[in-house]
């Protein structure tokens, strides 16, 4: 009987030991739901080098992008290696939901007025919800102002200045310092010298960027014509950056063989060789504002 | 025997019963950032935490990607920049309330003490708090001073706001009876 009760004495202040040395960590983690981290930050900016990245603005958040090519740099010292020339794009992002943006702006290559609605299909997550890629759908449409109507030639119509952009921008975030991206595309412009130009031109365009810093990215960006016809004198855009995040900016600085700002103009009218030395410097400029406080 | 067995049983169970334990899904952790051009305040409002009454202990578990700012911006560079969240995804702290009588009625004096882990480093910390029996939920908070380099988190030199080496943080939890 004595015996019978000091086991169970034992037992009892076994008991208690057990649950003081229960892991209430442990427990704490095992009663969390298992939750879905989305990738974050895949590019510093909406804008790799020329072209979009995945990113759109989160819901509230207007940027501000002062875009800036200089000429090319084989120009020389006469025109101090393209320094006498400037293209600017000035532009406004919007941000109204975290996965749909707007954006507008003025180049002045052709004196074009550009517009954009971006949209995030898919976000790269693990977790809960696992998908390796994220992937955002682009439309956009450019107008060329220049030529003024009275300089245009005879049968000019204001529907030939018009132009079209569809792209589909799919990247991933490998590391938190690398992301890499492709993104097919297509232009379709009204207006265009049938000789040696299409109407609609199909490009694939591949680009990255590696963290060099916390603060401090390099990027690059190549897009590939698939369907030049002969004769056609354009080459494919290429180009480099290093971003440079400072609270609420971002400077890229870049170097390109184009001067144009809107995908008709890099995509389907890129003039200069990066091999011949026709490499435009350049920088984009954003500041972010946010207008509507969580 | 039977009956020791059934004795047993009902000593297990009363154990389970007694050993007070409680529970908070949605603790709030803020902190405060007092700084020059810009003061940065965020919060997390779905911190989860555990406590057990009869021996004092208590665990936090700290998503990191939970805070909120006001600037979306922010958002991204804390977890970016500072935090590393890709790489450190949670803070925990893993401690004991040294000071709460259950029993009394009225707010109380207690410290926290224990190890709170963060940005990959572990250190112990013993900070000052209140608690209270509230018709039997517990109500605890806190108020205290982090460095930031204690943690290892290093202020980029680009960053144009500058951030304060030293953040206030107040920890407020109910907790229910589990």
């Amino acid at each position: 009987m004595k015996k019978h009760f000091l086991i169970v004495l034992a037992l009892f202040f076994g008991n208690y030991l057990l649950m003081a040395q229960d892991d209430l960590m442990k427990e704490l983690e095992q009663s969390q739901d298992k939750d879905t981290e989305y990738a974050f930050q895949t590019f510093k900016g909406t804008r790799l080098v020329n072209g979009h990245t995945i990113e759109t603005k989160n819901k509230g958040t207007l940027e501000f992008i002062f875009a800036h090519r200089f000429g090319p740099v084989n120009g020389g010292l006469y025109e101090l290696f393209g320094l006498d020339d400037a293209y600017v794009r000035l532009g406004l992002d919007y941000g109204i939901t975290d996965n749909l943006s707007v954006s507008i702006g003025r180049n002045s290559v052709d004196k074009t007025m550009d517009g954009y609605v971006k949209y995030k299909l898919l976000r790269q997550s693990k977790g809960a919800r696992n998908f390796p890629l994220t992937i955002t759908a682009l439309g956009g449409t450019a107008y060329k102002t220049s030529p003024k109507k009275e300089d245009a030639l005879p049968g000019f119509e204001n529907v030939h200045r018009l132009a079209y952009v569809g792209q589909l921008l799919i990247a991933r975030k490998i590391t938190p310092s690398l992301s890499l991206q492709i993104m097919p595309s297509f232009v379709h412009r009204n207006a265009v010298n049938k000789s040696f130009e299409n109407n609609d031109d199909i490009a694939i365009g591949a680009g990255g960027r590696i963290k060099l810093t916390k603060s401090v990215a390099f990027t690059s960006e190549y897009y590939y014509r698939l369907n030049v016809p002969d004769g056609n004198p354009y080459k494919n855009t290429l180009g480099f950056g290093i971003d440079i995040e400072t609270g609420g900016h971002v400077f890229q600085i870049v170097m390109t063989n184009t001067r144009g700002l809107t995908e008709r103009a890099f995509l389907t009218e890129t003039e200069g060789d990066f091999g011949d030395g026709d490499i435009h410097f350049g920088f984009n400029v954003t500041r972010t504002f946010q207008l509507k406080r969580k | 025997m039977r009956k020791y067995v059934v004795l047993y049983l009902f000593i297990l169970i009363s154990g389970i019963l007694n050993a007070q334990r409680y529970t908070s899904e949605k603790g709030h952790i803020t902190f405060f950032s007092d700084a020059t051009i810009e003061d940065i305040e965020a919060e997390n409002t779905i911190v989860g935490s555990l406590f057990n009454a009869t021996s004092g202990e208590v665990v936090y578990i700290i998503k990191i990607r939970d805070f909120v700012f006001d600037k979306a911006l922010m958002r991204e560079h804390f977890n970016e920049k500072y935090m590393e969240s890709e790489k450190y995804p949670k803070a925990t702290f893993q401690g004991r309330v040294v000071g709460f009588k259950p029993d009394i009625i009225g707010a109380q004096k207690v410290r926290a003490v224990g190890k709170l882990s963060m940005h990959g480093v572990v250190r112990d910390i013993d900070v000052p708090g209140s608690a209270e029996n509230v018709n039997g939920k517990i109500h605890m908070k806190s108020k205290f001073i982090m460095k930031l380099e204690d943690y290892n988190i290093k202020i980029p030199t680009l960053v144009w706001q500058n951030i304060a080496e030293q953040i206030e943080v107040s920890v407020d939890f109910i907790y229910k009876p589990a």
